[in-house]
């Protein structure tokens, strides 16, 4: 080894009781940082997941330019037909496909109207894209393709003061600009726990949507879901190669359907580390301390090498390896730590008083599984290293400054 | 007529405190030929630990010049003081001062280590020379385990191992008995005189000035006589 490494290295282990609390504090910050990251990723992953599947699903097939402007002219021609081909695909084999028509209309009780959005769906695979068939508060789902019935949110139940075996009037426009007008009974009500959903939300039998609206064959979204949202792009990549190439749709991942999904992970992420640096900064302050006390209890020492020829730049190095030693000690212990945390966690779920009941009342999973990647991992240690190495140039470059007589004879 | 390893030239120190100077040396004309072996004595406060500062480069005197081996000390950069008392000065303390978390081989090899030398050349150079102030079996030992003869001895190897041409040495036997003190000295002269380095003491201890074949008397940062024994 190195002389300057060796020398650095027993420098450490002067004052072992010194050197061990800053190495435990360094290792506690870490654990707390792996932890905390990766229990952060990982409660997106279930918040992205658990609000897909309640109503939009990962992906969706749409005719090009819907998405951007959702007229009920812009569909998907012979939409079931192409579902029915794609839920044939044994790569799609455990992923759930539906199709859906939606359109905008008003929706009237005996008293009260409010504007709605009117869902046509499939039944019998609309519980394999979304909760709401399973989460029915009162009533029943649509029973088939034909069924002459309507689901609605509660929330709009509740401002159309209507209940199951009610009737609910629905007017709009048809696809070939005629008035599309029906009046339907009630048979359930659901509640998703997407309150917006809640309140403007009414599903019809996709059959009978296509009827009132005059859709014929046709619909305006094929819904996706898979066990897991880690296979998504092998999802979009097999369902891009088997859509028909005419007219032109389009494969929409729920990044595209969803973009505020993705921006509230983001902005949470960013106050998020708002507070990790404020947490490591303080950290970092009590270690410099440490750092501090340690260079001026030597600076008779480090006069003598500056007598014997060493320059403050070598000393400076001496000081600041010093501190990697112990930076990467205090890393080294707490990655492991952390490790262990995560990777139990990331098995067994984790939670916290009042999550699973607040989430199984949609029907959702009320466990937190920590997401282990280099990034969770690493991105927390690199962040308090940075920290760390920064602070450590302070004590090394007063070593700069250091005069040889007067340091030879500090007390 | 050796030539002169140190030369002060008109050389004066002040030291200012707030409003107050000190001064620390005035005028102080010194020449040091090869080979010396010259002690600086006098009371406390006379300037002799001062004088050694300046002559190692450790410290810029306020006026004058000062030569080591005929390089201008005085008009020197950090960085170039720092590779002369690297290759050309060894400094003995009075405190030993050898690095604790370092055997006695080590300490001895610190020097040669910054003058970039080779791991193998690093450990003959300091088993040679720990052998030569017989402290051979006691290499790896730290500096707390050593006593203080001991220490000071590997503190005068790393001193003399890298081969200087002058080396400063301030009150070297001031925390040694008279019995380590005597064996010191023999080792000083015995370096002196095989190695030919030139050595300059500052010191209170007769036993150093008896060993010294100059004597420099300072009072007040004024050299008030400069004697030579034979």
């Amino acid at each position: 080894m190195d002389n300057l490494l060796r020398l650095a290295w027993r420098n450490l282990w002067r004052n072992k009781r010194r050197t061990w609390l800053t190495v435990s504090a360094i290792a506690f910050i870490t654990v707390l940082m792996v932890f905390l990251i990766t229990l952060q990723l990982g409660s997106y992953d279930l918040m992205i997941d658990s609000s897909l599947r309640i109503f939009t699903g990962q992906m969706q097939v749409q005719r090009e330019g819907y998405l951007e402007k959702p007229q009920i002219r812009t569909v998907i021609p012979e939409a079931q037909a192409v579902a029915q081909r794609l839920r044939a695909e044994p790569a799609l084999d455990q992923v759930g496909v539906a199709v859906r028509a939606q359109a905008f209309a008003l929706a009237s009780s005996a008293n009260r109207s409010f504007g709605v959005q009117v869902v046509g769906s499939e039944p019998e695979f609309e519980p394999k894209v979304s909760t709401i068939p399973h989460q029915i508060k009162t009533g029943r789902w649509l029973k088939d393709l034909h069924a002459q019935e309507a689901v609605l949110g509660s929330t709009l139940a509740q401002n159309l003061r209507i209940n199951v075996g009610d009737e609910l009037t629905l007017l709009g426009a048809a696809m070939d600009g005629s008035v599309a007008a029906t009046v339907l009974p009630v048979v359930g009500i659901f509640e998703s726990g997407m309150i917006d959903l809640d309140r403007v939300t009414v599903t019809l039998p996709l059959a009978t949507f296509q009827e009132i609206f005059g859709l014929g064959s046709n619909a305006h979204a094929i819904v996706f879901l898979a066990p897991d949202l880690k296979q998504l792009p092998a999802l979009y990549t097999e369902v891009e190669r088997q859509i028909p190439p005419t007219p032109s749709l389009v494969v929409l991942n729920w990044e595209r359907l969803i973009p505020g999904l993705k921006q509230l992970t983001q902005a949470d992420w960013t106050t998020g580390w708002f507070m990790y640096i404020a947490l490591i900064a303080v950290v970092t302050f009590s270690i410099l301390n440490t750092f501090i006390m340690s260079v001026l209890e030597r600076t008779r020492e480090f006069g003598i090498m500056l007598a014997l020829g060493a320059t403050p730049l070598r000393i400076g190095s001496l000081v600041f390896t010093e501190t990697v030693f112990l930076a990467l000690l205090g890393l080294g212990i707490g990655v492991g730590l952390g490790l262990v945390i995560a990777g139990f966690l990331s098995v067994y779920g984790f939670t916290y008083p009042g999550l699973k009941e607040l989430m199984g009342q949609y029907g959702l999973p009320g466990l937190i599984y920590p997401q282990l990647s280099a990034v969770s991992i690493l991105l927390g240690p690199a962040v308090i290293l940075a920290f760390i190495l920064v602070a450590a140039l302070y004590p090394a470059l007063r070593i700069r400054k250091l005069e040889a007589v007067e340091a030879i004879h500090a007390v | 007529m050796e030539p002169n390893t140190v030369v002060c030239h008109q050389v004066t120190k002040v030291y200012r405190q707030n409003s107050v100077s000190v001064h620390a040396l005035t005028d102080i004309n010194l020449e040091i030929p090869k080979r010396d072996f010259a002690c600086l004595s006098g009371p406390s406060g006379s300037g002799k630990s001062t004088l050694l500062n300046l002559i190692g480069g450790l410290d810029k005197p306020t006026s004058g010049e000062i030569s080591v081996d005929g390089q201008r000390v005085d008009q020197m950069a950090k960085s170039e003081l720092a590779a002369l008392r690297l290759h050309k000065i060894g400094f003995v303390f009075q405190a030993y001062n050898l690095i604790p978390v370092l055997t006695a081989r080590e300490n001895v090899e610190f020097v040669m280590q910054l003058q970039g030398l080779s791991a193998g050349d690093r450990r003959d150079k300091a088993m040679q020379i720990l052998k030569e102030v017989d402290l051979t079996g006691l290499e790896n030992r730290r500096p707390a385990e050593l006593s203080g003869g001991q220490q000071q001895r590997v503190a005068v190897a790393r001193a003399i191992v890298s081969e200087p041409s002058l080396v400063l040495a301030d009150e070297p036997t001031a925390n040694l008995d008279s019995k380590t003190a005597q064996a010191l000295m023999e080792l000083l002269v015995h370096m002196n005189t095989d190695h030919n380095v030139t050595f300059i003491f500052s010191t209170h201890d007769k036993l150093v000035m008896d060993f010294s074949r100059r004597l420099i008397k300072l009072h007040d940062g004024k050299i008030v006589e400069d004697k030579r024994r034979e």
